[in-house]
């Protein structure tokens, strides 16, 4: 691989001694964060409430400078929002003037423009259908149940085929069945266009399914408790789930969380 | 039966007949709920033309002190009919209508604008906006002689008292909806690196329109008052006049015909308005934001 010529880094990310502690109230929501991010990795973060999930996608994402510590995307400094991330809210944000369809393309209208948004109408039922919700272009977000309007927000972000996915969790408004055919569609899509993906979830199963790499997080201040590797070959299915390795490594992580509760043991 | 059972009983047949009593009003109060709004709305006039018709012929108020509701129609009759022949009348009516028109306009566009500066910044929403709300609170109505003085007895004063009459709850109403808009769409924004003028049309502006429109409600019904009080006060033109002269005559059923008409011109804005507001905001519905 030394042939290769290296424009840019291997990593997506590289986070090196992180820190973020909020004026307001003066807390320190995150400590001493390290990661590093390979390019097409998928990674989950998972942790109590409060561990400062958000705060580290929002970081991540550009919109907050952290207090401490180094951020590099491709192997440069972050300094804003950049261009290959896209970020998905824990909560859908969507604009309610605005049809889902309309909705859906308000990335590329902002990036390029009214007669872009229109042209890209086509890729955007695509995607609406692709989520199981192509019957409700039309209608508004006042109309759309809140796993419906989680789903129209993948699409939206999903539109400008990002190189980054942030993802603050996506499904957690859906039914169990929805979310692991969502789950198994998200990875389909973030392999096809060698993405890298960063998702925030509160179930250990969907974290490890999903993922890489799980970041099991403790609270007060946030930290990284275990980083747990997940060798378990690809593509998943939903036979990954009845794995006997698959068990151990869900058992792992939740092992990590207790530990980080103060539970120890059991 | 014992004395005590005897006044038992009797309480027990009070109490049926005052439930009895008590399920007809019901029953009827029943009725009134399902009735539609233009029939419940209509009900009420007519029991209240009624009542008032019956008190001014049984004499119980001089026709003097308070015309009757008939005497009132035939006075709309004739008022109507000036009007349709193109008369004096109408001309005076069209006087009021530009004054509250350009007032109205005049306030709209000002008002916006200010509105959009002081709510741009904190600064402005802290420090300039309770100075405005404090403005609005005044008896804004009192000012009618000042505007005379300042701005002669043309339609120039009579406009200009409209538009200060409407101005207020439109600076109000915009600085406010500027602010309404939340964290997470304009972080929504950011992320998608979206420039200050898209967040300002594609975001501020639609959160702002509820506000807006709120205000706006409250300043087209001002503005009537303004632009009458106006010509109340002097210059002797307008719709207004012709109320003044018509009370200084003690004919009161011309009166209120012509107020009645006075009431219409405020309605059918108000209703243009409305109907404006739900055109642009069908999508404001507390709590489903999604
Ligand atoms: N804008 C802010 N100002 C002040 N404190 C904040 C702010 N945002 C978050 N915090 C605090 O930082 C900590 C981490 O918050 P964060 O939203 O990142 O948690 P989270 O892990 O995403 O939680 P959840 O699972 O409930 O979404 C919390 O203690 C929270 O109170
Ligand atoms: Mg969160």
């Amino acid at each position: 691989m030394s042939s290769m010529t290296r424009t840019r880094s291997e990593e997506t990310y590289a986070v090196s001694g992180l820190s973020h502690r909020y004026p307001a109230g003066d807390v320190l929501a995150l400590q001493g964060i390290d990661m590093v991010l390979p390019k097409g990795s998928v990674t989950a973060l998972i942790g109590p409430s409060g561990c400062g999930k958000s705060t580290l996608l929002n970081i991540l994402s550009g919109l907050l400078r952290p207090t401490d510590g180094g951020v590099t995307l491709f192997g440069s400094p972050l300094t804003g929002p950049p261009d290959e991330v896209a970020h998905m809210f824990q909560k859908a944000t969507l604009l309610p003037w605005r049809t889902t369809l309309e909705n859906v393309v308000l990335p590329i209208e902002i990036r390029d423009g009214k007669k872009a948004a229109k042209a890209a109408y086509g890729k955007a039922r695509d995607l609406l259908r692709m989520v199981g919700i192509g019957d409700f272009e039309a209608a508004y977000p006042q109309a759309l149940s809140g796993g419906m309007a989680q789903r129209a927000a993948i699409c939206r972000m999903l539109i400008t085929e990002p190189e980054v996915f942030l993802l603050d969790e996506p499904f957690g408004a859906l039914d169990e069945l929805t979310r692991e055919r969502m789950d198994i569609e998200l990875l389909r899509i973030a392999k096809d266009s060698e993405a890298t993906v960063v998702l925030v979830t509160h179930s250990i199963p969907e974290s490890v399914f999903l993922s890489d790499r799980v970041y099991a997080m403790s609270a007060r201040p946030g930290r990284i408790e275990e980083v747990i590797d997940i060798d378990l070959p690809a593509p998943r299915t939903l036979d990954t789930f009845s794995d006997p390795h698959f068990v151990d490594r869900v058992g792992q992580v939740r092992r990590a969380l207790n530990r980080g509760h103060g539970y120890d043991g059991q | 039966m014992t004395v005590s059972e005897v006044r038992q009983r009797d309480t027990q047949e009070e109490r049926m007949g005052r439930r009895r009593g008590v399920a007809a009003v019901r029953g009827a109060g029943k009725m009134l709920n399902r009735l539609p709004t233009w029939a419940a709305v209509l009900l009420i006039i007519v029991v209240v033309l009624a009542l008032w018709q019956l008190v001014v012929s049984l004499g119980t108020i001089s026709e003097l002190v308070l015309p009757s509701p008939l005497s009132v129609g035939g006075q709309l009759v004739i008022v109507t009919q000036q009007l349709i022949g193109g008369e004096y009348l109408l001309g005076q009516l069209w006087i009021t209508i530009q004054e509250v028109l350009l007032g109205f306009g005049l306030a709209v566009t000002v008002g916006i604008t200010v509105g959009l500066i002081v709510g741009q910044t904190e600064f402005g929403r802290k420090g300039v906006m309770p100075i405005f709300v404090l403005l609005d609170a005044t008896p804004k109505i009192a000012f009618a002689p000042v505007f005379i003085a300042w701005f002669g007895f043309g339609i120039a004063s009579k406009f200009l008292m409209a538009a200060f009459m409407s101005i207020f709850p439109i600076i109000v109403g915009t600085a406010a909806g500027l602010a309404a808009t939340s964290e997470e769409e304009i972080k929504l924004f950011r992320s998608m690196k979206a420039s200050g003028w898209d967040i300002f049309w594609k975001l501020k502006v639609h959160r702002a329109l509820p506000f807006v429109f709120t205000g706006l409600k409250i300043a087209v019904v001002a503005a009537v008052t303004g632009a009458v009080a106006a010509e109340f006060i002097g210059g002797g033109i307008g719709f207004g006049e012709q109320v003044r002269v018509a009370a200084a005559r003690i004919a009161l059923d011309r009166v209120f015909a012509l107020i009645l008409y006075l009431s219409v011109l405020g309605l059918l804005l108000y209703l243009a308005v409305a109907w404006l507001q739900k055109k642009l905001t069908f999508w404001d519905q507390p709590g489903r934001d999604r």
